[in-house]
Parts: C-alpha cells; sequence; structure tokens
C-alpha cells in the first residue's frame, strides 16, 4: 500500500507553511486537507498497522467506518478553516492550525490509547497558539488556563490508560465501558474534552478570547475528538444519557443572557455536543448514528456560524451583542452565511440540523427516555432562540449600531458560502451522510409529520422570542460577566489559597519574630557581660579564656556523662 | 458613504411589521396542519392537540424568564476577572 499515515501529510504540510510565505503558503495551506483527503481514500475500512512495544500491541493507524467518517469531517473543516483564513499574515497561526488538524485526525485513527494520548496532548499543545496569537493581556491568560486543563485531562488519560493496561493487558482501543477506576478515569479524561457539565468552562473561557479565524479551528475539532472517544469506548454507557441531557439544557440559559457573541456560541456548542453525547449514551444504532450524523452537521454548522461572528470581529473590532447591530447593510452576504448557518443549527427542514438531531430524540423516546426527550425538545426551542435568532438578530438586524464598516474579504465569503452549502447540500440530501453512518440507516427525516411539527416548535419559539422583544420583557444585551463554574478556579480557589498564605505568612513572621526577639535578648546579654564595658571586658583575654574553658569542660562533662 | 444616505429595506418600520404578520401567518397555518395531519406518535403526550406549538412557545417563554432571574445572581461587571 502506497498511503501515507493521515496525520503525517498534515505534518509535513505544516513545516512547509512554516518556511514559506504569501502565495505559496497559501497554496500549500489549502491543499493540505486536500491531498490528506485524497490519501485517505486509498484507506478502506478494516485497515490497520501494528508493531510491538514492549509487551502490547500497538495500532497507530486503525480504519474503520466511524474512524473514516470524523476523518473525513477533520479533512473538511481543515480546508475550510484554510481559506477562511488565508488573508492572516501570521505564520503561528497557520502552523499551528494545520498541526492542529493534524493531531485531531491522528487521534481518529489512533488504534491504540498510548497513540491516542500522543494526539490527545497534541491538540492542546497545538492549539493553544489559536488562542495565544490574538496577543492580549485576557487571552495570554485564558490560554494557559486553556493548557492547564487540556494537560491535565492528558495525564489523567494517561493515568487511566496505564491502570486500564494493566488490568486487562492490552492497550486496544475498542469498546471500554464503566469497570473499574481505570475506565471512570479515563471516561473522566473524555468528559473534560468533551466539555461535560462542571469542566465546561474552559471552552467557554477560551475560544472567546482566540482569533477570528482560530475560534474556527478550535470549534471544529477538540470537542468533537471527545464525541468520537466516547462513541468508540463508551457507547449505552446510561451515564451519558443524563450527561447529555443535562449539557444540552443548562448552558441555553447562560446563552440567553450572554453578551459576547462568540461566547454565545461557544455556549450553544456544547449545548450540541449534549445532543450527541446522549445519543451516544442511549447507544443503539439509531442513536449513535444519529450522534455521529450530529456531529458531523455540527462541525460545519457551527464553523459557519463562528466565521460569520468572525468576520465580524474581523471588520468591526467588535463582538459584543450591546455594541453590534445594523449590520446587515455593510455585510449582507456575511449576514446570510449566518441566518443558513442559524437555520441548520435550529434544525429547519431542509437544513442539516433537521437530519440529524432527531434521530437522537426518537432514539431517546424509543428507548423509554421520556423526562430526556422533554429535555431535548427543549433545549431544541432554546437553541433556536438563542443561536438560531439572537445571534443573527443582534448582530445583523436588531437596532442600528451605527457602525458602517466592508463585506468581509473574499476568501471569508468563499469558506462561508462552502459551508452554507454543505449545511443546504446534507439538509435536502442527507442519504450521502448516512451512508458514512457506523450503522445501516432505517430513519426516514422527510415525513410530513416530522416536517409540520418541527415547523410548529420553530415557529412558536419565534413568536415567543417576538412577543417577549415586542412587550420589552426580553433582557436586554449588557456589558458584563455571568458568573459560571469556572468562578471556583478563577476567585474561590485564589481566594482560599490567598487567606490560606496569609495566614501562614502571619505565622511564619510571627515565629521569626519570636526568635528574633530571644536571640536579640541574649545577645544583649553577652554584650552587657562581654561588651566593650561589661564586666568581662576588664580582663577580655582573660575573661574569654574562662567562658571557652567554661564552655569546654561543660562539654567534656556532658559527654562523659554520656559515655558513661 | 453612499451608505448613509441609501435607506435599507428594515429602516421603514413597515417592512418590520410585514416580517412579524409573515410569522403570524405561518404560525396560524401550521396549527390548523395540525388538525388535518395525523401524526404518528411515539409517546401519549406528543398526541395532545398542538403539543409542539404549546412547547416551543412556553419552553421560550420560561427559558427567558429564568435566565432573567439568573442575572440577578450571576451578573458581574465587565471585567470582573481582569483583576
Amino acid at each position: 500500500m502506497t498511503s501515507i499515515a493521515p496525520f503525517v501529510i498534515f505534518l509535513i504540510g505544516a513545516i512547509i507553511v512554516s518556511v514559506t510565505r504569501g502565495h505559496v503558503r497559501s497554496a500549500v495551506l489549502v491543499a493540505t486537507p486536500v491531498i490528506g483527503a485524497l490519501n485517505l481514500l486509498s484507506f478502506s475500512s478494516g485497515y490497520s498497522v501494528h508493531f510491538e512495544l514492549f509487551e502490547f500491541t500497538a495500532t497507530p493507524v486503525r480504519v474503520d467506518k466511524l474512524s473514516l467518517l470524523f476523518g473525513y469531517l477533520f479533512h473538511l473543516a481543515a480546508f475550510i478553516g484554510a481559506i477562511f483564513s488565508l488573508h492572516v499574515k501570521d505564520r503561528v497561526q497557520h502552523v499551528s492550525g494545520t498541526l492542529y488538524a493534524g493531531s485531531a485526525v491522528g487521534a481518529v485513527f489512533a488504534g491504540d490509547l498510548i497513540t491516542l494520548f500522543v494526539f490527545w496532548e497534541l491538540l492542546a499543545l497545538t492549539s493553544v497558539f489559536l488562542i495565544l496569537a490574538r496577543r492580549t493581556p485576557r487571552s495570554y491568560a485564558a490560554s494557559m488556563r486553556y493548557l492547564i486543563i487540556q494537560v491535565t485531562s492528558g495525564v489523567i488519560l494517561l493515568a487511566g490508560v496505564l491502570m486500564y493496561a494493566h488490568q486487562t493487558g492490552s492497550i486496544t482501543f475498542d469498546y471500554i465501558g464503566l469497570d473499574g477506576p481505570a475506565s471512570w478515569l479515563i471516561l473522566l479524561a473524555f468528559g473534560i474534552k468533551c466539555a461535560f457539565p462542571f469542566l465546561h468552562n474552559w471552552l467557554t473561557d477560551a475560544y472567546p478570547e482566540a482569533t477570528p479565524t482560530g475560534t474556527v479551528f478550535l470549534s471544529a475539532f477538540t470537542t468533537k475528538v471527545a464525541v468520537y472517544a466516547l462513541a468508540r469506548g463508551y457507547p449505552g454507557t446510561e451515564l451519558l444519557v443524563y450527561i447529555g441531557g443535562t449539557m444540552a439544557m443548562f448552558p441555553i440559559f447562560f446563552a440567553v443572557i450572554e453578551n459576547d457573541l462568540r461566547r454565545v456560541l461557544a455556549y450553544s456548542l456544547i449545548n450540541q455536543v449534549g445532543f450527541m453525547v446522549c445519543g451516544i449514551g442511549i447507544g443503539t444504532a439509531l442513536a449513535v448514528n444519529g450522534a455521529v450524523a450530529h456531529a458531523f452537521n455540527d462541525v460545519i454548522f457551527k464553523g459557519l456560524l463562528f466565521m460569520s461572528m468572525g468576520a465580524v470581529l474581523y471588520r468591526t473590532g467588535k463582538i459584543n451583542g450591546s455594541e453590534l447591530g445594523g449590520l446587515y447593510k455593510s455585510m449582507p452576504f456575511t449576514a446570510g452565511f449566518c441566518i443558513v448557518g442559524a437555520a441548520s443549527i435550529s434544525a429547519f427542514p431542509l437544513f442539516s440540523g433537521f437530519v440529524s438531531k432527531s434521530m437522537v430524540m426518537v432514539a431517546a423516546l424509543h428507548e423509554g427516555h421520556p423526562i430526556i426527550w422533554l429535555a431535548l425538545l427543549f433545549a431544541s426551542a432554546g437553541v433556536f432562540h438563542h443561536a438560531g435568532i439572537k445571534i443573527p438578530f443582534f448582530a445583523f438586524f436588531s437596532h442600528d449600531s451605527g457602525i458602517r464598516t466592508k463585506e468581509a474579504p473574499p476568501n471569508m465569503l468563499i469558506a462561508m458560502g462552502l459551508a452554507a452549502v454543505l449545511c443546504v447540500f446534507n439538509g435536502t440530501y442527507p442519504w450521502l451522510l448516512y451512508s458514512w453512518l457506523p450503522f445501516p440507516v432505517d430513519y426516514e427525516p422527510y415525513t410530513v409529520a416530522h416536517i409540520i411539527v418541527q415547523c410548529q416548535l420553530l415557529f412558536f419559539s419565534a413568536l415567543a422570542f417576538c412577543w417577549l422583544k415586542l412587550s420589552n420583557l426580553y433582557p436586554p444585551e449588557l456589558p458584563s460577566t455571568n458568573i459560571d463554574a469556572e468562578w471556583t478556579y478563577r476567585r474561590l480557589m485564589p481566594a482560599v489559597i490567598g487567606r490560606i498564605a496569609r495566614a501562614l505568612s502571619w505565622v511564619n513572621t510571627g515565629a521569626v519574630a519570636r526568635v528574633q526577639r530571644w536571640l536579640e535578648r541574649m545577645l544583649l546579654q553577652i554584650y552587657r557581660h562581654h561588651g566593650p564595658h561589661g564586666i568581662l571586658a576588664r580582663t577580655w583575654p582573660t575573661g574569654s579564656m574562662a567562658i571557652w574553658t567554661t564552655i569546654l569542660l561543660g562539654a567534656y562533662l556532658l559527654l562523659y556523662y554520656v559515655a558513661t | 458613504m453612499s451608505d448613509q444616505e441609501h435607506r435599507h429595506i428594515f429602516d421603514n418600520p413597515q417592512n418590520v411589521r410585514r416580517v412579524i404578520y409573515a410569522l403570524y401567518v405561518v404560525c396560524g397555518i401550521s396549527l390548523i396542519a395540525d388538525f388535518f395531519i395525523h401524526r404518528h406518535v411515539d409517546h401519549p403526550w406528543e398526541a395532545l392537540v398542538a403539543f409542539y406549538c404549546v412547547y416551543g412557545f412556553v419552553a421560550c417563554v420560561v427559558l427567558v424568564l429564568i435566565a432573567k432571574e439568573m442575572r440577578k445572581v450571576l451578573m458581574r461587571a465587565e471585567d470582573y476577572y481582569d483583576d
């Protein structure tokens, strides 16, 4: 076989990008994922590479239907992201974006847990530069928090993997299931990257601080690698149904009151990943197919939404809902593409979300989870509310902010256009996507009933928005920070540690002062008897001799007692 | 800039009203369709008349009202974490 390991192409691409500039660099950036995808065509399901690693079998490349789907998806995302960032003159971002995409590709083709761990950490190390490249104090701080949490996830994964290897005698990455502490550790590591509740704030913290183009890359890879890992390691784990349901629900409340529109999208990213986690937890063929199909569609439409907001940030330098509005006048194409992304994430008929999200919801009902189904339905209405309406409305319509700018650069428009076409294509012709799913698909999205109920849900959600807005019940966009679980490590822990440190330093200074006083008193005593005016100073040499003789005799006496 | 003089579509309040009326119309149509289309239901709640209409509307109102209350507890100054 003449094919090359998929991530190697990105590695070579990144090396060439790092030494070229101008049009050559642009060509390499765009060509890398295309060559990667062509290389991928030569792989067929069932292909794998093995070698012996101590007493274990390492599988650096393993190809099957699930990894192929994510593999193609990541190549597609890297291609769109590369076009979107062509205008950027920053070498660091280009190299880091290419390596980051390669790490994601490497992770999904990893056939053993050690290889997975290596790419798991590379994902963190390569992506952090996309946040750092914003070059603001805020982005620096956010990137350091991001790095610490991501690397911690890797360390937990490694601990879990070592225990798992010891326990089972194998490092092959297949179904793990919840069984013993090793599997819990691995799940926790996956959960951090997947933004499980209370472990999610790295995402809402770092993604909005990255560069306008960096966030597009970030939104595509890390969480989806985690979704892939869950789909392989933990399908049918009931706990995930409830975690997924929670993830779909709680971020929408934060999204409604969030002012930074890219942070709104970060919350809605968690909400969409919730649907996938839930599907994986249900674990039936329909549910896992739904989760994977939704991951595919989400990368495209969430990427599109992040691209449209990236274009707004790039052109206006602003991203807060409270400062934007009326931009449809200056950026009509960006506005149009944003609306396509909004319709797709909201699962409007003919748009991509419609054909994948409902698979998970139908599966939830079939498997006897009516409460989860209600929660997902609530989340569907909510996502339309905060991502479908709020994002385009406050950026492009609402009150006119008076900002007049230029339409996004051509490369951004081409990238957004491509993503928009894919959203509509997958929405109108889902069969191609369905044929790539891990299980045979027995699901028909376009039934009259499904179209009607989905329209009812969305139209009446829009009606609610309209009514709340017209009756002034809708909360205005306010410049603010909303505290979330991150408060524990950004405020509470520093405060507690600070207090402990102060207490310790008080004890410390107290003790030092006491010893100091004691020493001072002793010196004063010696000075009094032995100093220039002391009684022993009259006969200094004799006095000193007397003292040393006394000390020596005392020591001798002591030794004598000890010795006998 | 010519942009300033040019009147855009939603500068005319009449057009905004038209969008809202269009929304009322599609809501009405989808609601009426509920009585004519036989829906396959997987759960008894789904069978309730206009279940999805009511749920969609109520869910969004509840969502926004709860989120507004959350602001009272969670909202801080924009530079809260900066110092």
